[in-house]
């Protein structure tokens, strides 16, 4: 099912095998899926997206490591710069909204129904 | 790959300009970016198609075709934002240098060939948008929709994300070019991982372009956000996302072609039913568009369904169909809602803001009603080729006649909605008076119209 471990890669990261590294970061990416659709909270919504983007970062360094491509490792330098990006714009807008509305909870904001 | 750096650049000096006192050069000047970018695009022509920056983009014609629609639509909503940043304190120039660097995303989304610059391209794309949809800071609707337009898209960017993760942990690479190779050569023995990380990207790129199930922010922002950018997120996301899908589908998956249809033809009947159903219980124009422009993702996606050597063609001709009368159908709701809203600050979209226009201005009476016809795909406009074309590329697939169905029994219904427009124009009694529309407008409304007409007219014009 997994790709085969390139001999080139030091003993000390084969000690855990690729499969808990997923196993891992896909939890992590489910605990950040459901926190984004069980919370109320804007900012804990907003934390929960960033684990998500985290599990795709572990995944993706691990995957990288184990085939010793640094490819993966440069996308998670992208990642990690454009969340970052989005943060800035993100808390911008929320605290756009709490300065109009003084509540961040998303649950308040119904203006927009049929 | 021009038109990408020019846009980069032209949004720095965008920028710049914003320090001059006068705020009256800033449109003309990025008109005119747009222009010189739209006019870069076509440099390669003649040597395409070619890769770029390593490998990272790729160009060929039906790249250079979708950038132009872009920056075509781009061109006009952005001359439809004249008077938006009068009533505007803040600088309107940081407004139209996000607009000029959103457009940079667009372009990479649609001639990437790295995954890499497919995530850049999405979130380029974006966080100009997120910023855009709030960009009316004292209105708490333009807020609510910034809100939910961002975590959606923050959301969706995750999922492509870990789908992207894991198409290079079963291919180990980026480059669609070697996952393509991967698909080719493993036929028999491709990872799972390759499969639920294709699903994934797919997702994430489906609640880009906002088709069912993943559509249920679209009517909130579109409604919530200024008209100006709904149409630019109508027009240009939608546009940009397509082009990106298809893109995905056809440079690295269709040796799986198997194994996605299915998925691709559910989500096709389900936004098909889903958007012209949900249409036409609108009383708001704008949210009636929404729904509108999730049922022409449906019509798109139908020709990505069959994926046959005409869809590009499909795809290039809807496109360039949609944006057209999208604009002009938005650019003649903000010239009504904008005399409304002075008089009353109730309900300016709703369809009632049209009744008597065919009296009160007909020139505008008329726009509305070739855009309305566009839509629904009637003869002697290009939303008639438009369809005509997509459901061709089906009936070449050939097992797929029963979506053929679905798709016209569903356009059969969206007629009903666009018609409630043309009737409130001609048919119903509103208020009376000249309607005054600024010439800039009118310049605009009239270029859509004739274009919209003359492809409906003439189609083979654009090969």
């Amino acid at each position: 099912m997994f790709p085969q471990v390139a001999p080139s890669i030091p003993q000390v990261i084969q000690l855990i095998p690729l499969n808990n590294y997923l196993w891992l970061s896909t939890a992590l990416f489910v605990i950040g899926i459901v926190g984004v659709l069980t919370r109320r909270n804007a900012i804990v919504v907003f934390m929960s997206i960033e684990l998500m983007l985290n599990a795709v970062n572990l995944l993706l360094v691990a995957f990288s490591s184990y085939r010793s491509d640094p490819t993966g490792q440069v996308f998670v330098f992208f990642i990690m710069a454009v969340a970052a990006a989005e943060v800035a714009v993100g808390l911008a807008i929320i605290v756009m909204i709490y300065r109009n509305s003084r509540s961040i909870d998303i649950g308040f904001l119904n203006k927009l129904k049929f | 790959m021009l038109s990408i750096i020019l846009l980069s650049i032209f949004g720095i000096v965008v920028l710049f300009l914003g320090f001059q006192k006068s705020k009256n050069i800033l449109l003309p000047a990025t008109l005119l970016c747009i222009a010189i970018a739209f006019a870069a695009n076509f440099v390669h022509w003649n040597d395409a198609p070619g890769l770029y920056f390593k490998e990272m983009l790729f160009e060929n014609r039906l790249t250079m075709s979708f950038s132009a629609i872009v920056l075509l639509s781009a061109f006009l909503v952005v001359a439809l934002t004249r008077g938006f940043a009068d009533d505007e304190a803040a600088q309107p120039a940081e407004y139209y240098a996000i607009i000029l660097f959103s457009l940079v995303g667009a372009i990479m989304m649609i001639g990437f060939d790295n995954l890499i610059m497919l995530f850049l391209g999405v979130e380029i794309l974006s966080v100009s948008m997120y910023v855009l949809t709030g960009s009316d800071k004292r209105n708490l609707r333009s807020n609510e929709a910034a809100l939910k337009y961002f975590l959606m898209g923050a959301f969706a960017t995750g999922i492509m994300l870990f789908g992207i993760a894991l198409l290079y942990g079963a291919t180990g690479s980026f480059n669609l070019t070697d996952i393509r190779g991967y698909v080719g050569t493993n036929s028999f023995s491709i990872s799972t991982l390759l499969y639920v990380g294709l699903l994934l990207v797919l997702i994430g790129m489906l609640f880009k372009v906002s088709a069912a199930p993943f559509h249920f922010w679209t009517p909130d922002v579109y409604d919530g956000a200024p008209t100006v950018f709904t149409a630019f997120m109508s027009t240009i996301v939608k546009t940009a996302g397509f082009a990106a899908i298809y893109r995905l589908l056809s440079g690295s998956f269709e040796g799986i072609y198997n194994f996605w249809w299915f998925t691709l033809a559910a989500i096709t009947i389900l936004t098909l039913v889903v958007g012209n159903i949900t249409a036409v219980y609108q009383q708001s124009f704008k949210r009636m568009m929404a729904y509108s422009s999730i049922s022409h993702a449906g019509y798109l996606l139908l020709s990505l369904t069959a994926m046959t050597a005409q869809t590009p063609d499909a795809i290039v001709f809807y496109s360039l169909a949609y944006s057209l009368a999208t604009v002009s159908a938005f650019g003649v709701l903000m010239a009504v809602a904008r005399e409304k809203s002075v008089q009353s600050h109730e309900n300016a979209e709703d369809f009632e803001a049209f009744n008597g226009l065919g009296k009160r201005n007909p020139l505008l009476a008329f726009v509305l009603t070739v855009s309305m016809l566009s839509l629904a795909g009637i003869p002697l406009t290009a939303g008639f080729w438009g369809k005509f074309f997509i459901f061709g590329t089906i009936v070449e697939r050939g097992n797929l006649i029963w979506m053929l169905i679905v798709a016209i029994l569903m356009s059969a219904v969206g007629i009903y909605y666009y018609f409630k427009v043309i009737i409130a124009t001609y048919m119903k009694d509103g208020e009376t008076g000249a309607l005054r529309v600024p010439p800039f407008y009118r310049i605009v409304l009239i270029v859509s119209t004739t274009l919209t007409l003359l492809f409906g007219l003439i189609p083979k014009l654009l090969s």
